[in-house]
Formats: C-alpha cells, structure tokens, sequence
C-alpha cells in the first residue's frame, strides 16, 4: 500500500502522525481515502469540488504529482503546502 | 478596559487597554497565517477566528480565549462534488439569540449556527437564489463582508454583497429580496441596463434603536436608508471622497454615523495625507472631520471595511480602527479625540472591540 507523508498541521491533525498508509490508484482517489481515514485533514487538501487545493504540492516518489497521477502500491506521496502560497 | 481581536496577514492579535492609557498586546493565535475577521461572541463569550489559509483554505475556529484551545468549527464549506469552492470567510456576526451566529464568505455566501458556532450550516436560501448565475465580484471577490441582525428578531437580515448588492430576508434567510434603489454606480455607462450593474456594496449597518435606518459605503458613495434597506438616499456630500470601506455606527443615536474616506477607487488612502475620521450627527445632511490625535500629515493609509469597530453600548462609546499600515487607533470620546493603540502590527484586516 502506498504511504502518504505529511507535515506541520497536517501531520499534527493526523494523530501527530507523519506517515500514513492510504490506497487509491491516482493521487486524488488516495487523498480521498487519507481523508475518510483521517477525517481531521478533510478539507484541508482537497477543496469541495474534490480538486487539490492550489497551493498544495503533492509528489510522488519525489516527482511533482497531479491529481490524476497513478500512484502504485509501493510508492511514497508527500503533501507540502507551495512556495506559491502565502498571504497576499 | 477593552479588548480588540485585531486580524492581520499574520495572525490575530489581543490587546487590551483603555483609550489613551495605552494599550498591550495580550496574545497573538495562527501566527504566521491571515485572519480575516475575528469576534468575541456576547452571548457565550467564545472567540471565533476566520483562518483564511493560503494553503489549507478558509476555516472557522472557535476557543474560551485568543491564547490557546482552538477548535475547528464544522461545516464551513461548500457542498460537496459542486463546482464552487469556498474561498474566504470575510466576517463572523453573533445573532439576537443564543446560541445564533453568522458567517459570510467569498462566494457570495451566508452561514449560521445554532449551537454557539461549534456547527454551522450553509444559508441554501441564497445559495440556490436564481440569480446567482449573474452576481460578479468586485476586487475583492464575491464577497458577502455585512450581516445586519434586526434587534430583537432573528428572522430578519440584511446582507451585504460585493458586488451583488443588498439582500433582505424576513423569513430566517428561506427567501430574500434585493435592496438597491436608490444606488448609483458610477463605475459603469449611465445607460447600463440596471440587471447588468454589478453593486460594489462597501459595508453597511444598521441603527439598533430605529432598526429600520440603516447606513452603507459604496464604492462611491455613502448612502443612508429608512426602510430597512429597500432604498437608499445618497448622502456624501461634504465628505473629502465618498469612496471607503468601513463604516461605524453610533450606538444610541440613529442619526449618526462614522466613516473613514480614503482618496479614489484608484488611489485607495486617506486623502491629503490626512487620517480624519468623519461623523454625521444629522443623518448624513452634514459631516464634520474628526482627527485630533490621528496623523495629519505624510500619512496614506488604507483602512479596510471590516478594521473598524466600537466597545460599549452607550453614549460613552469607544471607536477603533486599523489600518494596513500596521497601526491600530482608538477613540474614548466618540471620536473627539484619538490615540495610538498600537504600532507595527502586520497589515490590519480587521478589528473587533469589546469593552
């Protein structure tokens, strides 16, 4: 099963735990399925349409990730907030 | 002694103080993140915080204080699978029962709660109005940024759009109706069919004793209601612009109001280089500039619609207001006078006092 890695608020929302073992078989489908595990994090990466929120980053054995990228059963995500974020 | 939540572009602040007497800064919560409004609720004494997350998204958290046990309210989002995500909470009212709160938001949307605000549900009656399709932003989004409660009544609200004009419900918000005769908009044609006028509504409020008055700055215009917000009667002149955002109300007087001009819709400070504070005493037939004490020259600030506030209930309220400068300033007299609260705080969003 893939793990999910995830950092500062996140992590701490999610048992204060940095790694997580979530299924799905696109990054989208498996951050759905962290938020049903971790009902804390919901909405904090996906927005109400279901899109990862813009200044999100996701990335998938260390390689920049959209929602529709496969994700395979032995592969590492992490979810980092964006450099392109920050407040106006 | 008064407390001001003050929201910044980096966090919410408490200072508690007196008007002249100085005040300090008590504890600061979400560092490093924008708070767009925050507000002690009256009636359970909870602290609500519009966390507007670059990264995460907007969030309403609630505590018993600013210095710790923060909670994430439930419900402040937007349906689920839609095409529309929330994108900021703009403000957070207490309501005329216990236990009543509201919200609004970017886009265009109003929330309640019935439970003190720990959850909150969406206003469908004006999510789902039939004109939405046709609302348009203004600079700032399509922000609902004004909740005008009607004393004693919870069934009865005024809104406050940008730029979808004032809406009134008399139902508990199951139905609404626009309130926006009167209003000129100078930004579009004169000939501009009147259902194609985006209405770029400032801020408004209403007089608690003759709930039917009601005050509004427009983008471009400062304008003075008696019925409840149904029509508007244009009343900026003998300001210096009648371009603002924020706007206070005298607590006891219904005849008089506080606004702050700044210069032009395209030049967005106080005009001259002059922080003046001017009060209607009359309705809005007469202003007269209230600056002692505030900067008088080499001064250009931008104060935003929601970083003005009063403390108390009577004729011996206290006014405050911030600006992005980082510079909050508060008034013991109604205005009279004014002093420096505090200095070099990040850019203000907004301010809440209580005293």
């Amino acid at each position: 099963m893939p793990t999910v890695n995830l950092r500062g608020p996140l992590k701490q929302m999610a048992g204060n735990r940095g790694e997580h073992a979530a299924d799905g078989e696109t990054v989208v489908a498996l951050l759905k399925n962290l938020e049903r595990a971790q009902p804390a994090v919901a909405g904090w990466i996906l927005d109400e349409c279901g899109d990862i929120r813009r200044h999100i980053n996701v990335f998938v054995n260390g390689e920049p990730a959209q929602a529709a990228t496969a994700v395979g059963a032995a592969d590492r995500v992490d979810v980092l907030p964006a450099i392109s974020g920050g407040s106006r | 002694m008064s407390e001001l939540l003050v929201g910044t572009k980096k966090g919410l602040f408490a200072l508690e103080g007196s008007p002249g007497e100085g005040f300090d800064v008590t504890a600061r919560a979400f560092a490093g993140e924008p708070v767009e409004y925050a507000v002690r609720d009256p009636w359970s004494g909870r602290v609500f915080a519009a966390v507007i997350s670059p990264f995460y998204g907007p969030k309403i958290f609630l505590a018993d204080d600013v210095d710790g046990g923060w909670e994430q309210a439930a419900g402040v989002a937007l349906p689920e699978g839609g095409d529309a995500a929330l994108e900021r909470i703009w403000v957070i009212v207490p309501g005329e029962a216990d236990g009543l709160l509201y919200a609004g938001g970017d886009p265009g949307v109003l929330f309640e709660s019935h439970d003190g605000g720990a959850s909150w549900e969406l206003s469908r009656g004006l999510w789902e109005h039939p004109t939405r399709p046709s609302w348009r932003p203004g600079g700032g989004g399509l922000c609902l940024h004004s909740i005008s409660t009607w004393p004693g009544d919870p069934r009865r609200l005024a809104i406050g759009i940008s730029a979808a004009g004032v809406w009134v419900t008399e139902d508990g918000g199951e139905t609404w109706e626009r309130g926006n005769e009167g209003l000129v908009a100078r930004y579009v044609p004169d000939d501009t069919s009147p259902d194609d006028v985006p209405l770029c509504i400032h801020r408004i409020h209403r007089a608690r004793t003759r709930p039917e008055r009601m005050f509004m700055q427009f983008h471009g215009g400062v304008y003075r209601s008696d019925d409840a917000g149904a029509s508007w009667n244009d009343i900026g002149a003998g300001l210096p612009s009648d371009f603002g955002f924020p706007l206070v109300l005298d607590p006891t007087d219904p005849d008089s109001a506080y606004v702050i001009p700044l210069n032009a819709d395209m030049d967005r400070v106080t005009p001259e280089g002059r922080v003046r504070v001017y009060e209607t005493r009359d309705a809005g037939e007469t202003w007269t500039p209230r600056g002692d004490g505030l900067p008088q020259e080499h001064a250009y600030l931008t104060v935003l619609r929601e970083a003005f506030d009063r403390a108390g209930d009577d004729d011996g309220f206290e006014l405050y207001f911030g600006a992005t400068s980082g510079d909050v300033f508060a008034s013991g007299d109604a205005g009279a006078t004014w002093s420096a609260a505090a200095t070099r705080l990040p850019p203000v969003y907004s301010v809440s006092a209580r005293r």
